[in-house]
């Protein structure tokens, strides 16, 4: 799961709320237009992550038969971040998938994947095919940490990593070999580092089980990791994890979990914090259970927590691989507003053994041609999910086009938060419908069809849900095969080919 | 606990108590019969009540996320075990009486029960915005 700091996301998105307009009176349940029985309204959402899914239903919600949605995704397959994110050992939090399925296959949806927008259709073909296109893309970089010697043969992102034990068609190949690696230093705090700790720690019969890549639990099967580090730049009370995934990893069979009690002592401000929310409550319960817990584990796996630590460098030996990093002890400063702390580096320095370091410090959004684009914030900058920007000089946002997801509030939050998120979007859309500042489309050469079409002109092949659901049952035919509910297809002219059988 | 499945509309002749869901999104309100033993996800959903249920009642999302409107009859509840407090930590619009429609099951004391379901109003858009004084 990710859950970056929930609540942070929750403050902007109340600040956010703040710079609005003055209120609309309450807007009934389905809106309904004039022209709705002869030409509906035709909307693109590029990306079918959970952000793409949810303004999919806001939009039939709310448009009901006005409306035609076509969803786009660069791969193959449908779901992002749920197919490719969630942890394969988290199998509930994927069931989300079969309301997503229903969704796809409503009559006025089209799912076209195998489609990358920017190279196989423009976004202005969109602009000119839809009365709206809703960005919702999600964020498919991440943050890098800005030490010496990342460089080093080792050092990968930990969404790399994620997306490598998920099978996705990108990383399957990712340089990695994990039974000449022996200690794994993960720097963040983070449900996404959890993840990373887990699946290295866990025991690889329990993973079999799951839909994990074959590749990785090959590797798995096969690791010399005896040694994880998590590393955060602040204290417990700091710490962007949240109580499940916390408890199910510091509670892993046999696992001795190593934690410095000093950490564990707060200082009035901490105190101050940590009454502030239940959630910090209960994850430092459950750290302050695990530092405490006796007897320690039977494995030979070891968990390491370090708090107040900053990464200062990755070390490297003779032949350019990570062989450690290096950490700046750090103290807790009260910022200038309230009750944030933020870590001051005292200048004190400590190594630790690694073979191989994730960074695991954020998802980042990348930009897409002919979107403004907020280098610093790494999201497309926007009003409630409008897109700021307009190039006509008299609106300040740009017509018909808006986002939902990541890509909208930057990368934080769960799979639900992106309900609410996308509500507020769909809001603006139907906002803007009934003031008729949506473009008009040409009524024959619009929607899905004279997209499909433009795409097809090339020679790409699109996949449909239809073809999805072919993937989807020849996954779940391989799955039987080895005890798995799937096995996935990693690489993408094997779905392609799979779509085309009769 | 998890919700099992349950075909979701009451029979007849069965025993049923009154829940009023209140819908924060449109200020809607509805009241609906919901036999015992059920969930108020299973309910909202045998009553086209716009409630998500996204991990469908395996405790493993928020969405179901719904505010007891009354702290007496949140009382009345069992205390919800760890696996329904980590979720509700992520629940969107938390409160003190916040509960997971799939971990409420319908019975007798609860007769008359009214939840919210939290979301993003319009006027929870403009928060902070103070209509001037006549």
């Amino acid at each position: 799961m990710f859950l970056r700091s929930a609540l942070a996301w929750h403050a902007c998105f109340h600040r956010s709320f703040v710079r609005s307009q003055a209120p609309v009176g309450c807007l009934p349940h389905t809106v309904s237009f004039a022209t709705a029985a002869d030409a509906p309204l035709h909307f693109c959402v590029v990306g079918s992550g959970p952000a793409g899914f949810y303004a999919t239903d806001r939009l039939l919600k709310r448009f009901g038969d006005a409306v035609r949605v076509t969803l786009l995704d660069r791969l193959p397959t449908p779901f992002g971040l749920v197919r490719s994110g969630v942890a394969p050992d988290h199998p509930d939090t994927k069931n989300v998938i079969n309301h997503f399925g229903q969704w796809a296959q409503d009559p006025r949806v089209e799912f076209v994947g195998n489609v990358t927008v920017g190279r196989d259709v423009q976004l202005t073909d969109l602009r000119r095919f839809y009365n709206a296109v809703i960005l919702s893309y999600g964020a498919e970089s991440n943050r890098q940490l800005n030490v010496p010697g990342r460089e080093l043969k080792g050092t990968l992102s930990a969404r790399e990593f994620v997306w490598w034990y998920n099978g996705h068609p990108e990383y399957r190949h990712l340089p990695i070999d994990l039974s000449a690696t022996h200690a794994v230093a993960i720097c963040g705090l983070g449900n996404v580092a959890i993840d990373c700790a887990r699946i290295l720690l866990r025991c690889p019969d329990e993973l079999a089980k799951t839909d994990i890549a074959e590749h990785a639990l090959a590797q798995l099967r096969q690791s010399a990791v005896k040694e994880v580090h998590l590393i955060g730049r602040r204290g417990p009370v700091q710490a962007a994890f949240t109580p499940k995934e916390l408890r199910e990893l510091l509670t892993l069979p046999g696992l001795q979990v190593h934690i410095d009690p000093q950490m564990l002592q707060l200082s009035p401000v901490d105190e101050l914090e940590v009454k502030s929310t239940r959630m910090k409550r209960r994850v430092l319960e459950i750290i302050t259970k695990a530092a405490s817990a006796s007897p320690k584990g039977t494995t030979d796996r070891h968990l390491h927590l370090h708090f107040l630590r900053t990464p200062a460098g990755i070390l490297g030996d003779e032949e350019g691989g990570v062989s450690g990093l290096r950490l700046e002890q750090n103290e807790l400063q009260v910022g200038q507003t309230g009750l944030g702390q933020r870590a001051v580096g005292t200048g004190r320095f400590e190594e630790l053994k690694a073979d191989l370091v994730l960074e695991s410090i954020g998802y980042r959004s990348v930009p897409l041609d002919g979107v403004p684009f907020d280098q610093d914030a790494g999201i497309v900058p926007n009003e409630l999910g409008r897109v700021l920007g307009g190039s006509s000089g008299s609106q300040p946002y740009e017509r018909g086009l808006y986002v939902s997801g990541w890509v909208k509030r930057g990368p934080t939050g769960i799979i639900g938060t992106n309900l609410v998120d996308a509500g507020i979007t769909v809001e603006c859309i139907v906002e803007d419908a009934m003031a008729s500042a949506l473009p008009t489309v040409p009524a024959n050469d619009c929607g899905a069809q004279a997209l499909v079409a433009a795409i097809q002109d090339h020679g790409k092949q699109v996949v449909s849900f239809a073809d999805w659901q072919k993937i989807d049952a020849a996954e779940v035919e391989r799955g039987k095969a080895v005890g798995k509910p799937r096995e996935k297809f990693t690489d993408v002219d094997e779905m392609l080919a799979v779509c085309k059988e009769q | 606990m998890t919700a099992g499945t349950h075909e979701g509309t009451a029979k007849p002749g069965a025993e049923t108590i009154s829940v009023t869901f209140h819908d924060d999104k449109d200020g809607s309100e509805k009241t609906v019969q919901v036999p015992i033993g059920e969930s108020l996800l299973e309910a909202a959903h045998a009553n086209e009540i716009e409630l998500e249920g996204a991990c469908e009642g395996s405790l493993a999302c928020s969405t179901c996320h719904v505010v007891v409107e009354d702290p007496g009859m949140y009382d009345k509840l069992p205390e919800p075990d760890d696996d329904e407090n980590d979720m509700l930590d992520l629940a969107f619009g938390l409160t003190d009486t916040s509960r997971l429609g799939c971990q409420i099951l319908a019975s007798k004391e609860l007769d008359g029960l009214r939840v919210r379901i939290p979301g993003a109003t319009r006027n929870f858009a403009v928060d902070g915005y103070k209509p001037k004084p006549h």
